[in-house]
């Protein structure tokens, strides 16, 4: 098992665990857990998934499901999002 | 149609006010507001004059959407040449104003000379007047704008007006109108200020004509439901504003911190839009009150916040209890980030002082990171600052310094002369963060490198809204690119540039873009306007807006020398994050930009070019 921090922000936020701070919570892992399981696991529609970080690097929607996570891996994802 | 065809020629120094016809040729190839008014501007100004001088002029100019049903319809511009860049300073505002001018019956109105005592301009429908503003000069936005619609005896009266801050020549003073809405940038406010013309009042009641009623109605229709569809214009920008990307953009480590020294702040979450929806610790309440939309827009992007009525900054002024208007990300990241500071309520009332005294959050911030620096190495003493510590972190430097350099006071005239002036002042002009004067925006060209090209060959100095590729490289619209490498870079900028050129001419909104493309904007223009409007022709105009602004830049004395980052951000590679050991790879974009323009490799647009544009 590894523990990965996993951040949802803007309407995601409102999926956090009650009493979540700066939009965060640990998830434990399995073995062999990736970005895609992760989303999955945490029951977070696809088409929310919009911008997914890994320790700030950007993962493309083809490459979730081959991305690995860690122990002490920050997910950070974001719902489409604008601004300027 | 969609323009009235008319517009206002005053002369201050003279005290009349002229009709004219707008010119057709110039419509046709400049469509309007940005574009139509940048033509009319350099046709008539030398590029050569002192911004602050009688000899200077400032357009306010409404696009052929404005007053319109189209979504977001409410913009206006004011171009003039820039005090603190000493380029062309194209400034875009939303709220009510532009709408009301363009009811009135104009397009645009041509500020010349300078008056004599202070005065405002006083427009309703065509009666047009020059009338004394001795009781205003020295008031606060906030003070004159409630003052005007008592005098006049109307609530609906628009008003756009300068505080201090404007009258005593910072140089990065706006415009505000509709008490938070602003033409910031550039310092158009310290030229309102340098003519003695307090305030512009309208009223207007002729409504805004368009070619083809029924067809403009459809076109508009299926438009907003574009926007209502898309997850960005119809969702996130209305709950969370522009202030959800603080923690997108410190996540990605681009976020630049305390003076551009880190790209990632520790801070971030507490100053965020996230963070701006939860209950405070002291009262339960949380700082955003309600969204609020701009005339004629279906996206509400607009933040409506309340303070703490126990916060340091107002436990003694009951006056600054009420809702006003809150930060947006620019001026979160500017008085927050990159200050260092963490108190999401000092950044709400430093917000308060820009809109109530009329100044540019982003280079008082950036101005002030700076002078934080200077005073953390000891270049600056706690006499010069007048007693204040300006240490990185501290809210209530933060609040102070914005009070003073809203009413143009002590130190704060200081800081009000721009980060580019006060380094040189201070003996390190490498820590200004500004290109051609005028200060960065919020994302760190290191860890999103397209933005370093951006900020370079801005025409009005560093800007992020020249050219938002933010939208393609962190947000993956219109399509995702990765912000960590130069390639494509060039075409991407000068896409993002042309295709902006055209919406700033237009009258809507620049948010309107993370729904819309050209496509989306040409069948509103061509039920509205005579002529054909297709997003080809839209581009065309997009690109002649851009390269009359870099001539008249070019006839002002700027050089290829000036598209150029400072030395930090050139030399100085990022320390953690995803672009850990990357610098700006400016000098692998600039030449390639310079090529797809049609441009010399000293940055100057070829005789081809020209005449491809229909500009020789
Ligand atoms: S999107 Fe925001 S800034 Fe633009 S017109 Fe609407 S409320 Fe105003």
């Amino acid at each position: 098992m590894a523990t990965v921090t996993l951040k949802l922000f803007a309407l995601l936020g409102a999926r956090l665990p009650p009493g979540s701070v700066a939009n965060a919570t640990s998830v434990a892992v399995g073995e062999g857990a990736t970005v895609a399981t992760l989303i999955a696991g945490f029951g977070l529609p696809d088409k929310d998934c919009h911008l997914v970080l890994v320790n700030g690097a950007f993962i493309p929607v083809d490459s979730r499901a081959a991305t690995p996570v860690a122990e002490g891996d920050v997910v950070s994802i974001w719902p489409p999002i604008g601004g300027g | 149609m969609g323009w009235t065809g008319k517009f206002l020629r005053v002369d201050l120094s003279a005290g009349t006010v002229k009709v004219e016809d707008l010119n057709r040729d110039w419509a046709r190839q400049y469509l309007g507001q940005r574009g139509l008014a940048t033509k009319y501007y350099v046709a008539e100004v030398d590029p050569k004059v002192d911004p602050l001088s009688p000899a200077n002029k400032m357009i306010f100019t409404t696009g052929p959407l404005t007053g319109t049903a189209a979504s977001t319809g409410g913009r206006y511009s004011v171009v003039t040449k820039g005090p603190l860049t000493n380029c062309i300073a194209c400034s875009n505002s939303g709220g009510f104003f532009g709408n009301e001018l363009k009811n009135a019956g104009w397009d645009m109105v041509i500020v010349e000379g300078k008056s004599p005592k202070p005065v405002y301009l006083s427009i309703e429908n065509e009666t047009v007047e020059i009338r004394d503003a001795s009781d205003y000069w020295g008031k606060s936005v906030w003070e004159t704008e409630h003052g005007l619609k008592a005098l006049h005896q109307d609530p609906l009266l628009r008003v756009a007006s300068i505080g201090a801050a404007g009258e005593r020549g910072v140089l990065y003073a706006g415009i505000i109108n509709d008490l938070h809405r602003a033409a910031g940038r550039s310092g158009v406010g310290a030229v309102m200020g340098s003519k003695n013309l307090k305030a512009v009042t309208v009223r207007g009641t002729r409504g805004v004509r368009v070619k083809d009623p029924e067809r403009f109605i459809a076109a508009t229709i299926a438009q907003k439901q574009v926007l209502a569809d898309n997850a960005v214009t119809g969702q996130g920008l209305p709950k969370y504003g522009t202030q959800v990307l603080m923690n997108v953009i410190n996540e990605m480590g681009a976020m630049p911190t305390r003076n551009f020294s880190a790209v990632e702040f520790e801070g971030a979450h507490k100053i965020s839009g996230e963070a701006m929806h939860e209950p405070r610790a002291t009262d339960g309440k949380a700082n955003l009150v309600t969204n609020g939309a701009c005339f004629g827009c279906t996206i509400a992007c607009g933040r409506i916040s309340r303070m703490d009525p126990g916060h340091f900054s107002i436990a003694s002024r009951p006056q600054y209890r009420d809702a006003s208007g809150g930060v947006e990300y620019e001026a979160a990241w500017a008085m927050g980030s990159d200050c260092g500071v963490d108190d999401l309520e000092a950044c709400t009332f430093a917000n308060f002082m820009c809109n109530e005294h009329g100044f540019d959050p982003i280079s008082f911030g950036s101005t002030l990171a700076a002078a934080m620096e200077l005073y953390e190495m000891g270049a600056l003493t706690k006499e010069q600052t007048g007693g204040v510590e300006l240490k990185f972190g501290s809210a209530e430097a933060l609040v102070k310094m914005a009070e003073l350099v809203g009413k143009g006071e002590g130190f704060g005239l200081e800081l009000g002369q721009g980060s580019r002036r006060f380094c040189a002042k201070y003996g390190h002009p490498e820590l200004s963060m500004t290109v051609k004067g005028q200060e960065f925006p919020a994302y760190d060209p290191r860890g999103i490198q397209g933005m370093g090209l951006t900020y370079a060959t801005s025409n009005r100095g560093a800007c992020h809204l020249r050219s938002y590729t933010v939208a393609s490289e962190v947000l993956g619209i219109p399509f995702k690119t990765d912000p960590l490498v130069t390639d494509g870079k060039a075409a991407l900028v000068k896409a993002f540039q042309d295709a902006t050129a055209a919406f700033d001419a237009s009258g809507l909104c620049i948010f309107t873009t993370f729904a819309w493309g050209l496509e989306n904007l040409a069948p509103q223009l061509d039920a509205a306007c005579e002529g054909e409007w297709t997003p080809e022709h839209l581009l065309e105009v997009g690109e002649r807006i851009w390269t009359i602004e870099r001539q008249f830049n070019l006839a002002a004395g700027m050089t290829a020398q000036d598209d150029t980052l400072p030395k930090r951000l050139l030399k100085d590679a990022a320390k953690t994050g995803p672009a850990k050991g990357l610098t700006s790879g400016l000098d692998k974009m600039l030449p390639e930009y310079y090529q797809l323009r049609g441009w010399t490799p000293d940055g100057v647009p070829t005789a081809e070019t020209l005449k491809r544009l229909e500009l020789a």
